[in-house]
């Protein structure tokens, strides 16, 4: 989509700095190849039938309580992540801020959370089967003292079992998108706040919680973007039935059952896309509000 | 509230009591699943728990046992490895670029490189397998070529880490005192620019290493022999050795962005103190 807005921007200013410009051009090309095109090919595919003839019928057929309701479910669950991934990321990030940048814990934990932030899929799925599962780690401790954590059904295997598993890789994301914020908070702001008088309070409330404001808003969109679009981790614990959209579109792509259904994964994806331009609108709205004063 | 506030610095930092209970739940918490799955993989089927599991991974003959795995890790290490060069090489110097000289196109390169995350790897397949018959024509099809989805996974993450690191520095200012001061362009970029943003293209080439080795969608529907796509191969016929190479697999991940850390560190330390 902004492939098609950034060429008339980029041809106004090539009249004046032309050599730049050409700067720009890898990237543009890079981005056209192998963003722009397959995302095209991807969404097109659902406004064709599998004969190739025009139809809106995969894009009715999003409106469909089960397709509706397996977007509910993953809007839930990638909200819920986010937010407790943002939250305890963000306190984590706050208890870094005080030690040695150059130090051996804070390289630790930069070195844990990028692992971590990608420990998606089969192997997360291993662990979480390892640690919640029937016969797993905690749930046979736990059982020892007496809690069934299981005993309204296993849950581990639906749309709740994945919670912890997303709460697994959003709190390291968090720690990776928000940490460089943090870091560009400036000592001097906190020693004026401390020469005018104010305390830890006014400097968090008044200088520094505005000024990451856009950076916690922009990580946490990151992190429900994440966790909606996360499909390995899903496709390894939910075996039965696609509870959720990326799994509906997997059940679409390889469905050998109903012929033309393939047609349907473009749509979803036209869905899923929706939903995410229209946060990225929202948050793009918050941002022009606070960068006024960020100058 | 304020009299204590006045004893000690109002700083930002938080207290030692504070860090150590933040960084000791969360460490413990996190360390769960990790402790859960060594546990796993030392279990017998009769309950017990034995060292067979892991003796078989370690034995003389596992290279061959395991050919699988080892072949999938190596193409993961080499697409790690292009993955970086591609976001250092394409992405970092147009996002330099487009600081200094365009500023108004910064929310459409921010848009751009936010896209990936709007769609799905799983339906980006669909759209990529034609894309990459045309590749495989001009590149061959090794394993490598993968390593261009794979730069576009990684662009919303390499970009806001870079981003935000390069918000926080005024390059602006930097390059134009810089200039001023006589420096070409190329010394303004390496002497200059690059060192400021030292952390943010460090978190990036974590972030992608990280990335490349965890990625399964594209390999496994694009039929690539991956780490992944072979653990899940291994984990069919069997779970525990799956378990101990995603243990490994982490483990090796963690101690090779700690040394990539470390060396970093290391150098910035040095040419502080050459410096002073």
């Amino acid at each position: 989509m902004t492939v098609e807005t950034s060429p008339p921007r980029t041809a106004r200013r090539l009249v004046s700095v032309s050599p730049s410009v050409l700067g720009l051009t890898p990237f543009a090309l890079y981005v056209l190849l192998f963003l722009a095109i397959p995302t095209v090919l991807a969404v097109l595919s659902g406004l064709f039938d599998a004969q190739g003839h025009f139809t809106l019928a995969n894009v009715a057929a999003l409106f469909a309580p089960d397709i509706l309701k397996t977007f509910a479910s993953s809007f839930w669950v990638s909200a819920v992540t986010a937010v407790v991934g943002a939250v305890v990321g963000a306190l984590v990030c706050y208890a870094l801020l005080g030690m040695n940048p150059q130090g051996a814990l804070r390289s630790m934990v930069d070195s844990a959370a990028s692992v971590l932030a990608q420990f998606g899929g089969v192997m997360l799925a291993f662990a979480f089967i390892a640690t919640i599962g029937i016969q797993g780690f905690v749930t046979v401790f736990l059982r020892g003292l007496g809690i069934d954590i299981f005993s309204n059904g296993v849950w581990l295997y639906q749309v709740p079992g994945l919670l912890l598993p997303y709460i697994y890789f959003q709190v390291p994301l968090m720690i990776i998108t928000f940490m460089p914020a943090l870091e560009g908070l400036k000592p001097q702001w906190a020693e004026a706040n401390a020469t005018l008088g104010g305390t830890r309070l006014t400097y968090w409330v008044r200088i520094a919680g505005p000024v990451l404001a856009p950076s916690f808003l922009g990580s946490l969109l990151l992190l429900f973007a994440n966790a909606f679009s996360s499909y390995a981790t899903a496709a390894a614990l939910i075996s039965q039935g696609a509870q959720i959209v990326p799994l509906q579109i997997r059940a679409a792509l390889i469905s050998e059952t109903v012929l033309g259904r393939s047609n349907m994964a473009g749509a979803l994806a036209l869905g899923m896309i929706v939903i995410m331009v229209v946060l990225m609108w929202g948050y793009s709205a918050l941002q022009s509000r606070t960068t006024r004063w960020q100058q | 509230m304020a009299a204590v506030s006045g004893v000690r610095p109002v700083g930002a930092a938080p207290g030692r009591v504070a860090r150590t209970v933040i960084l000791g739940v969360v460490g413990v918490v996190f360390a769960i699943p990790i402790i859960a799955m060594l546990e796993f993989s030392f279990r017998n089927l009769a309950g017990g728990y034995t060292l067979t599991h892991w003796a078989g991974v370690f034995s003389p003959t596992a290279t061959v046992t395991y050919a699988a795995i080892f072949t999938g890790l190596g193409n993961s290490l080499l697409l790690a490895v292009v993955t970086v060069v591609i976001i250092l090489v394409i992405l970092l110097p147009t996002m330099i670029l487009v600081q200094l000289q365009f500023p108004r196109l910064r929310r459409v390169l921010e848009f751009v490189c936010i896209i990936p995350i709007t769609v799905p790897a799983i339906v980006m397949v669909v759209g990529l397998a034609p894309v990459y018959s045309v590749v495989a024509r001009l590149a061959g099809s090794s394993i490598w070529t993968l390593a261009f989805a794979y730069g576009v996974t990684v662009l919303p993450y390499a970009y806001r880490a870079i981003q935000s690191n390069l918000s926080a520095v005024d390059v602006v200012t930097l390059s134009e005192a810089a200039r001023s001061l006589g420096a070409g362009w190329g010394s303004v970029l390496w002497r200059v620019i690059l060192p400021n943003l030292r952390r943010g293209i460090l978190a990036a080439s974590f972030i992608t290493v990280a990335v490349v080795l965890g990625e399964f969608t594209i390999a496994s529907l694009l039929n690539r022999v991956n780490l992944q796509t072979a653990l899940v191969q291994v984990s069919k016929s069997d779970p525990f050795v799956a378990v101990i190479f995603s243990l490994l697999a982490l483990a090796f991940a963690f101690v090779l962005l700690l040394l990539i850390g470390r060396l970093a560190s290391d150098r910035r330390t040095r040419s502080v103190k050459k410096a002073s």
